[in-house]
């Protein structure tokens, strides 16, 4: 089949700068976008910068954008971008730095890794023949060790890419999705002797509050770890800890309340709930669209909408928490 | 004969956007859809109150199921949102029995029983699978010819893709742009159109939150589109009514208006911009009432 790949192209010794090439080219069928990376390299144009290794999903070399989203190329069928006649727009995986062309400089990738403290921490001697757990403590985790660190999350995490915009430096920024799947996986062993210290470090600014549930993570891991869902995961088990001190559990807790008292959420009081009913440097700046909201919204606002029959709902919060903590005993 | 779904607008719609639920039922009017509206049913818990308390929010979502599911109906929201809770709420408990079990055990306190078998459909989905585009096409009475229109779907409508059932059956990351087209108005494209408006962590983290709304109504209005339209009124929370806070942290101005779904299909089918509410945002949408009234 005809198709053109049209590849970003970036060499930091050419005076070119950032620049578009377009190979057209007949490939096979069965062709993945890094067989006809390959091809290109070997065959039409040597200087094609690119890295991968396994070409079987398995080494996470390959990890690029393919038509505006992360992707390892050696995964990703041209037939299944749409095959004949296709252009295919080929870029380096994003919010790192470029070395050349297709390959990135993983470097704040890996400094996020090791900030999150990869490894087992424990307290207590290890026992004198190996930890002994049961299977069903270490299944939930099986996912988040199926991670080949490709960066693909990274890659696309939409709040990474607004931070490096505003022209944050790397170390200043979100961890993202591949550093805190990673965390879940250490403050969900039943052998880590530190779960408590480590959920109270990522609930600090960085962390797992700063995810904003855009799913991208989720969507791009060509592994199925779904980072975002760990993030989540995370924030229930930091409440669990008794890690309540900060805004995002303000937050949530405020949406709660918001729905049991009338079925619905309430807005105009989240912020001030969140961040502290006296926390003036932080309640002054959101006061010109607290003002304008009243405006638009009207009557709407001052005096909030209920559900018909809230209490039903409220009884139904109180049937499910009385279950939860019944449960818990 | 007309279309009749199981209606729920959301919090937003009957707060902090109230437009959104006036110009809905306008349009609903002029497409013969009969809504009728839950008023018993809960918030979907936003993707937050799940995060304390898992089970709580898929028993809300399964209760509100459970009234569509008495009314014989499926269930229509007009929040982007709602539509990714609601989603992932009923593709749990469809594809997990003894959790679906438990969870009716809840809502027996209440007398109610959710069987697993309602469909939950935003606006722009039944736009197009319901009512079809070529029949949008034929009640356009006012073809939106000069208007560029940026689409904003808003992350919960678009991933997980699996979950909300978009597929090469469904293309349902491209419904916005068909609806824009059959009003007659032009489609940007743009790269933030699918990305995230900031809003999920305006409370915890307001820089970042405003940089993200604000990267995308810039790059969009570079890309010549003379206003956004999105089907999430959590989106709009952040494109519209925060704009002027976006464009201080962008330290650009923006001036970019943001229309509700319903409020670009009722222009384009001829109900007046003040029935639509078009005067009731933070940005101001005159420059589109105006481009629409030359059409």
């Amino acid at each position: 089949m005809q198709i053109t790949l049209n590849v970003r192209r970036f060499n930091p010794e050419d005076q070119r700068g950032v620049h578009w090439q377009a190979y057209e080219m007949d490939v096979p069928e069965h062709f993945t976008v890094l067989d006809a990376l390959m091809q290109v390299r070997e065959e039409i144009d040597g200087t094609l910068g690119m890295r991968c290794s396994c070409r079987s999903a398995i080494c996470g070399s390959c990890a690029m954008r393919i038509n505006g989203h992360a992707k390892l190329a050696c995964k990703t069928r041209i037939i299944a971008l749409g095959g004949e006649g296709q252009e295919i727009i080929v870029e380096p995986a994003g919010n790192m730095p470029v070395i050349k062309d297709l390959i990135a400089d993983m470097t704040p990738f890996w400094d996020k890794i090791r900030a999150v403290e990869p490894y087992l921490q424990t307290d207590n001697p290890p026992p004198p023949r190996e930890y002994r757990v049961p299977d069903e403590a270490m299944e939930h985790l099986t996912g988040v060790m199926a991670c080949i660190m490709c960066g693909a999350c990274v890659s696309d995490c939409t709040v990474l890419e607004a931070e490096l915009k505003l022209g944050k430096p790397y170390n200043e920024t979100f961890l993202a999705p591949a550093a805190l799947a990673k965390a879940y996986r250490f403050v969900g062993d039943p052998r880590d002797e530190h779960q408590k210290e480590r959920l109270e470090k990522l609930s600090e600014p960085h962390g797992i509050y700063d995810c904003t549930h855009c799913y991208e993570c989720v969507e791009v891991c060509p592994k199925d770890v779904a980072p975002m869902d760990r993030i989540i995961k995370m924030r229930e088990m930091a409440v669990e800890n008794g890690i309540t001190n900060n805004t995002g559990v303000r937050h949530a807790k405020a949406a709660a309340d918001s729905i049991k008292a009338s079925g619905r959420n309430y807005e105009l009081t989240f912020y001030p709930k969140s961040v502290g009913m006296f926390n003036v440097r932080e309640l002054i700046p959101v006061m010109p669209t607290g003002v304008s909201l009243m405006k638009k919204a009207g009557t709407h606002l001052i005096m909030p909408h209920k559900a018909k029959n809230a209490d039903r709902i409220k009884k139904m919060f109180e049937t499910v928490e009385k279950r939860k903590k019944k449960e818990a005993r | 004969m007309a279309l009749r779904y199981a209606y729920w607008p959301g919090c937003v719609a009957k707060g902090g956007c109230p437009e959104l639920y006036e110009s809905m039922a306008a349009v609903a009017e002029v497409l013969d859809i009969e809504l009728i509206e839950l008023h018993e049913a809960s918030c979907t818990g936003f993707g937050v109150l799940s995060e304390q308390n898992p089970e709580l929010a898929d028993t809300l979502n399964c209760r509100t199921f459970s009234m569509a599911e008495k009314l014989g109906l499926p269930l229509l929201n007009i929040c982007s949102t709602c539509q990714g809770v609601m989603s992932a709420a009923n593709y749990k408990v469809q594809h997990d029995q003894a959790y679906l079990d438990r969870i009716n055990g809840n809502l027996a306190e209440e007398g109610l029983h959710y069987s697993g078998n309602v469909t939950v459909k935003n606006f722009l989905w039944a736009l197009v699978e319901d009512i079809g585009l070529d029949v949008l096409r034929s009640k356009v009475k006012r073809p939106l010819h000069d208007l560029w229109m940026a689409p904003f779907y808003g992350c919960y409508i678009l991933r997980p893709s699996q979950k909300l059932g978009i597929d090469a059956d469904k293309p349902r990351d491209t419904y916005l742009e068909q609806v824009i087209e059959a009003c007659g108005a032009s489609p940007v494209d743009y790269y933030g159109k699918t990305k995230c408006c900031g809003f999920p962590i305006v409370t915890m983290n307001r820089v970042n939150s405003l940089s993200m709304a604000g990267d995308h109504l810039l790059e969009a209005k570079g890309k010549g589109a003379d206003a956004m339209v999105t089907p999430c009124p959590l989106c709009h929370l952040n494109l519209d009514s925060q704009q002027p806070a976006a464009a201080g942290i962008k330290h650009q101005a923006i001036g970019l208006p943001v229309l509700h779904l319903p409020q670009l299909v009722g222009l384009a089918l001829g109900i007046s911009p003040k029935e639509l509410r078009l005067n009731r945002h933070v940005v101001s949408a005159e420059a589109v009432v105006m481009k629409a009234a030359t059409a």
